[in-house]
């Protein structure tokens, strides 16, 4: 009996506490590189969104005669590429790019991660075998390998390299959850909950899921993170967002000939995906801390 | 052991049938299905596709046509490149030496650094280097692998004239010494990211093996210091870590195929991104299988390695 009342106390403690917990707020807050994080990736959205306003010249305003114009010259902020255009424009509209693919890709990569290895750890046996192998056999392919080909075969488009990205980085969410449902399938509240006549779906999303949303928030976080830096990646091969769109990655593609003349041009967006990149991480951190979750992710 | 071994064994082959149908997938997704390298040629009618088709058995149920060529990835009918009508897996094998000698090098180097800082962040926990390292660590894996190999060529090519930009030797120098020039660069920036994961690991497996009796019981002896570190603490956090290597291979791969784009260091993802320039669908999915192959080899290598170091593990 006792055991029972411990667990309806835990579960509810768990469901509604935990964390969303003051506790787990301040910890958050006193974590100094999380609040770091998070002020860098405000202050990145807040120049992505209101920046290209500030600028003189808008992304696409060619001005050959201006090419090539280092950081600082007249009105040119960050400098100008080779045809001309302003760096800060492109970066700033480039930013709204990667970072709307980066955090599109992980809702959904963590919609699909989550519902897999929820049905895979509620479920168990066959079906649960069958869906972690298969998990298993994706993660057998390197994410960039998979990308490109992907990206090679299909019409590639913002969305398409969206819907790529998801579809080859839902893995590990999908096995940290399926841990998560594996360790609480067996407690009282599910055999309770199952006892009183609820649906499978009912103990999936409404009894077991509640208690796993901490750890797919971290994992979701670190995926934003990977997102950013996979589509960086794609787009610097070529195979990613496609130009005229401007990318942070696409924005080094052809950055590499004019190392020498005009370093800032590979210099800017490379630090853009770093600070980006990094805030994430930080944030994510943060929150592991804070949710005291345990994850595979480094 | 043996036991222990055929049913790792068991696992890898029903991966590798899994990992076949993916790819077999992937192979029908691509426009037109295997039969987009002649419906972009000029002048190819409908009637006449219609006529490859059935010579290449495409009208042939799925399940049938994927058996043939799974058995083909078996016994190493990889298939001939588009481009220049090779066998494909001679191809790869022709381009595996240099990502080897890549992979391989950048994996001692960052085993080797990240086992020191992670061993010190463990040793010195909470102390300003363990925080620092910790910091650095999640900086470094935010750090886009080409931008990292860009920012080196500038500084040490173009700006100190130190190394060598790209290439795996000088033409008509192809001692030792000058491969090891080369190699630097691409190894280092390549192991960035793997020193940070691999300190990370490290350091949080110091620490799980730091706090258990076994430990205790040593230092009770009155062990000195060090022999308890290295006799006992590290050898026994090592043993997680052989996993975490095979765990990595993925990610090591595709940090492989950035760095010889940016290093233009003729291996395996040299030729995978040469081979989507050109649309040759056979290298493609080649290069894509053989990476899986790979990865799933040195996972079953890796598992059956911890076994044999570890007996525990084989009981489970």
């Amino acid at each position: 009996m006792m055991t029972t009342a411990n667990d309806v106390s835990t579960k509810s403690n768990r469901k509604q506490g935990r964390w969303m917990s003051s506790r787990g707020v301040r910890r958050f807050v006193s974590h100094r590189l999380a609040i770091t994080g998070l002020l860098m990736i405000s202050a990145v959205a807040l120049l992505c969104i209101v920046g290209p306003w500030l600028l003189p010249h808008g992304m696409l305003e060619i001005n050959i005669i201006d090419r090539f114009k280092p950081p600082g010259t007249d009105d040119y902020v960050l400098g100008t590429d080779e045809l001309g255009r302003d760096l800060a424009a492109r970066l700033f509209m480039a930013g709204r790019v990667s970072l709307i693919v980066g955090v599109a890709a992980m809702i959904l990569s963590t919609l699909i991660g989550t519902v897999i290895g929820l049905v895979a750890g509620y479920f168990g046996k066959v079906i649960g075998t069958v869906l972690m192998r298969f998990t298993d056999s994706v993660l057998c392919f390197p994410q960039i390998f998979l990308l490109l080909t992907l990206a090679a075969f299909l019409e590639p488009s913002a969305l398409m390299i969206t819907l790529i990205i998801a579809a080859t980085s839902w893995m590990e969410i999908a096995r940290i959850v399926s841990a998560e449902i594996r360790s609480l399938r067996e407690r009282d509240f599910v055999t309770a909950s199952r006892i009183s006549g609820a649906s499978h779906s009912w103990i999936m999303f409404r009894e077991l899921l509640p208690n796993i949303v901490g750890p797919i928030i971290v994992a979701a976080t670190l995926t934003v993170a990977r997102a950013i830096l996979t589509e960086a990646y794609v787009s610097f091969l070529g195979y990613g967002i496609q130009p005229p769109l401007p990318s942070w990655g696409n924005m080094l593609n052809n950055a590499q000939q004019y190392l020498d003349t005009a370093p800032w041009l590979a210099l800017v967006p490379g630090v853009a995906i770093t600070i980006a990149v990094t805030s994430f991480n930080f944030i994510g951190d943060g929150l592991r801390d804070a949710l005291d979750a345990r994850s595979d992710m480094p | 052991m043996l036991r222990f071994i055929l049913h790792r064994f068991g696992h890898s082959l029903l991966l590798l049938f899994l990992v076949s149908i993916l790819g077999f997938t992937i192979l029908h997704l691509a426009p037109g299905g295997p039969l987009s390298q002649f419906a972009l040629s000029p002048g190819m009618t409908q009637a006449e596709l219609h006529k490859i088709a059935e010579r290449m058995g495409l009208n042939r149920p799925l399940p049938v046509q994927w058996f043939d060529w799974f058995t083909g990835l078996v016994i190493g009918d990889w298939g001939h490149s588009f481009r220049d009508g090779r066998a494909v897996l001679d191809i790869i094998m022709g381009h595996l030496f240099a990502t080897l000698l890549l992979v391989i090098s950048s994996t001692i180097l960052s085993v080797g650094l990240g086992t020191l800082v992670g061993v010190l962040g463990a040793t010195r926990r909470y102390s300003a280097f363990d925080y620092l390292a910790t910091v650095g660590a999640m900086i470094a894996l935010s750090i886009p692998t080409f931008w990292f190999g860009l920012v080196a060529i500038y500084v040490f090519s173009l700006k100190l004239g130190w190394l060598p930009s790209g290439n795996m030797y000088s033409i008509g120098d192809e001692s030792v010494l000058d491969y090891a020039r080369h190699l630097i660069m691409p190894s280092c920036v390549l192991a960035l990211v793997q020193v940070a994961i691999w300190s990370r690991y490290m350091r949080s497996s110091m620490l799980d093996v730091i706090d258990q009796d076994f430990v205790r019981t040593a230092r009770a002896k009155g062990l000195a210091r060090s022999r308890v570190l290295y006799a006992h603490i590290l050898r026994n956090a090592l043993i997680p870590m052989i996993t975490l290597l095979g765990i990595q291979l993925p990610t090591l791969l595709s940090g492989a195929l950035v760095t010889e784009t940016v290093f233009t260091w003729p291996g395996i993802g040299r030729l995978f991104l040469d081979s989507l320039g050109y649309n040759d669908y056979p290298v493609i999915m080649g290069v894509l299988m053989f990476t899986a192959i790979f990865v799933l080899l040195g996972n079953l290598i890796a598992d059956i390695l911890v076994a044999s170091v570890d007996p525990r593990v084989r009981l489970e």
